[in-house]
């Protein structure tokens, strides 16, 4: 279809406003993580900064708090999303695979678990956790975060078991292997992509966390990186915004790399998901 | 387990018993922390809200039936709270939503700089949302804030706006954040349903005559229809019980003027102490949702029907 040049003068007007509105934003938290202290300071500032800077990078980095932040964030996420991995995986096997009476169950709980306000559920969540003496402690928010990424990890991940295709695993058992030789050297193999894909989305949403965090860690000692940059911002006095943008940086890497490896798959396996949902 | 090892499986049909208990052994190391932590939390959750219970070791609870309900009727502050948990939840779900069809409609013709747009869309997305309010406190900041800066450079005001910290111009400008973290999801979404739709249905449309706004009516939105009032299902959803965003950019404030509900039910938990009032809010934000989405589903099938 031709599109007349005025349409065409509009429609790249409206996407040069989306690229404004979506892009300075972060073109400004970036800009402003390499600003030096005394530009910061200036009465007119600009987008891009005079002289790039690292030193709120230095200064970020030498934050006691943030460190350790970073750290127990990475630890968390990591921890978790190998459970969620080592959880998940026979699941999606048994929920694409097996007409079983669970399976209904199954996704009809993975509907509630997106309706219900979170507020119900870490109050007694917290009353279980307290007398196990798991409040306050990096086991006790990897599993909460492990059952509570459950839902999207098993949605994803039985979309790519289903579209493994059947008569490859008959073809084997025919061969006499068993079913968990044929899940082990023959599905597994063939759902690489779906696991990378459930697990960093896993990484990414245990990263990113925040109100579970805020209810079950109290302690400074065990603050993930986005309890550490919220208090930041909290009443606590004088803000540093400098170190404070180059620390919000930072926190965003993690994603920023799964999307540039992820940014075809991740519509597809979406899709999948939605397909067969 | 030894049992599936070692048996020789035979080729199966879905739906034989044998499976079934197969099945639960795939299902089992899932099954416990999942009822321990998800299924039970949530119905002891629900029951807590006919309680008095109070944070604390060794507090009695005892079974109060609907009194939080009823102290809930007459707490103008939570009124307020839902109110404002309503403006915000349908303003930025429908505005999130033009503003994601206009991109995915743009992202879905043969334009340039689409790649470019179409990564930009995605990474609100992925960004934590504590990092995503830092962001816009400091493009919203009264003196060191480029919006503020340019504001006054075009002469729209000539004095400094501290948008997060007015009673007028907070919930706006929250719900502004608001759209711009939501926008990704719906537009993705809503560009695979655009580029789900035949495309010999416009060329019968462009044959007949139609024009591109008459084509957008009649084909591209009823085609859309099931995916619309999918993500606006969800958007609504997942705005309502919304919290980290406004939480770390205006904590419920200036007085009270962003206090989502689930800000309110987190102050009056973890802030008071007061559990069972928490929960029974919790209660309140369910139904209400409920009832929503059963309006809202059952108009959307009717009409399709």
């Amino acid at each position: 279809m031709r599109t007349r040049p005025t349409t065409r003068a509009l429609q790249y007007l409206a996407v040069l406003a989306y690229l404004i509105f979506l892009g300075f934003p972060l073109l400004w938290l970036i800009s402003s993580s390499l600003k030096s202290p005394r530009e910061f300071a200036s009465v007119t500032p600009s987008i891009l900064p005079k002289h790039v800077d690292f030193s709120n990078y230095t200064d970020a980095l030498s934050e006691q708090g943030l460190v350790r932040g970073l750290v127990n964030s990475l630890q968390i996420s990591i921890y978790s999303t190998i459970l969620v991995l080592i959880v998940a995986l026979p699941v999606s096997y048994a929920l694409a695979r097996f007409r079983s009476r669970l399976r209904p169950l199954t996704n009809g709980w993975i509907l509630v678990s997106q309706v219900f306000p979170v507020i119900l559920i870490v109050i007694p969540l917290f009353m279980i956790l307290r007398p196990l003496h798991l409040t306050n402690t990096i086991p006790g928010v990897v599993i909460v975060y492990m059952v509570w990424s459950l839902p999207f990890a098993l949605w994803m991940l039985q979309g790519y078991v289903a579209a493994v295709p059947r008569e490859l695993e008959e073809a084997a058992s025919v061969d006499g292997a068993s079913r968990l030789r044929t899940i082990v050297s023959i599905v597994m193999p063939l759902l690489r992509p779906g696991l990378i894909a459930t697990a960093m989305f896993t990484f990414i949403s245990a990263w990113n966390e925040f109100f579970f965090a805020l209810v079950l860690l109290q302690d400074p000692q065990l603050k993930t990186l986005p309890l550490v940059l919220a208090r930041f911002v909290g009443a606590e006095g004088q803000v540093q915004f400098g170190p404070l943008a180059a620390a919000s940086v930072l926190a965003t890497v993690p994603s920023l790399v799964f999307f540039a490896f992820l940014q075809r798959r991740l519509t597809s396996g979406l899709l999948s998901g939605a397909v067969k949902g | 387990m030894t049992a599936t090892l070692t048996a020789p499986t035979q080729v199966q049909k879905p739906g034989k018993p044998k499976q079934n208990r197969e099945a639960i052994f795939l299902f089992l190391p899932a099954l416990l922390p999942v009822l321990i932590l998800s299924v039970y939390p949530l119905i002891r959750g629900i029951a807590l809200g006919f309680t008095d219970a109070r944070a604390g070791l060794h507090v009695e609870t005892k079974f109060v039936g609907f009194d939080n309900f009823s102290k809930l009727l007459h707490n103008n502050l939570f009124w307020d709270s839902f109110r404002i948990g309503v403006i915000w939840t349908l303003s930025v779900t429908i505005l999130q939503f033009v503003a994601a069809l206009g991109l995915a409609l743009l992202l879905n013709t043969d334009i340039k700089f689409r790649g470019v747009a179409r990564t930009l869309a995605l990474i609100p997305w992925a960004m934590p949302p504590v990092v995503v309010a830092i962001m816009w406190r400091l493009l919203l900041h009264p003196t060191n804030g480029p919006v503020n800066e340019i504001l006054q450079n075009l002469h729209l005001t000539d004095h400094p706006i501290n948008f997060l910290g007015n009673f007028s111009t907070a919930l706006p400008a929250v719900i502004v954040v608001g759209i711009w973290v939501g926008m990704p999801m719906t537009t993705v979404t809503l560009l695979a349903g655009l580029q789900g739709i035949d495309r010999t249905l416009y060329e019968a449309a462009a044959v007949d005559g139609a024009g591109a706004w008459s084509q957008f009516w009649n084909i591209t939105l009823p085609q859309l229809r099931t995916v619309i009032v999918a993500i606006t299902s969800l958007d609504m959803i997942w705005n309502f019980n919304s919290f980290g965003l406004v939480y770390v950019l205006t904590a419920g404030g200036p007085g009270g003027k962003t206090m989502l509900p689930m800000l309110f039910a987190y102050n009056e938990a973890f802030r008071y102490g007061n559990f069972g009032m928490a929960a029974a809010m919790g209660d309140v934000m369910v139904v209400i949702i409920i009832l929503f989405l059963f309006f809202y589903l059952r108009n959307r099938l009717r009409s399709e029907a």
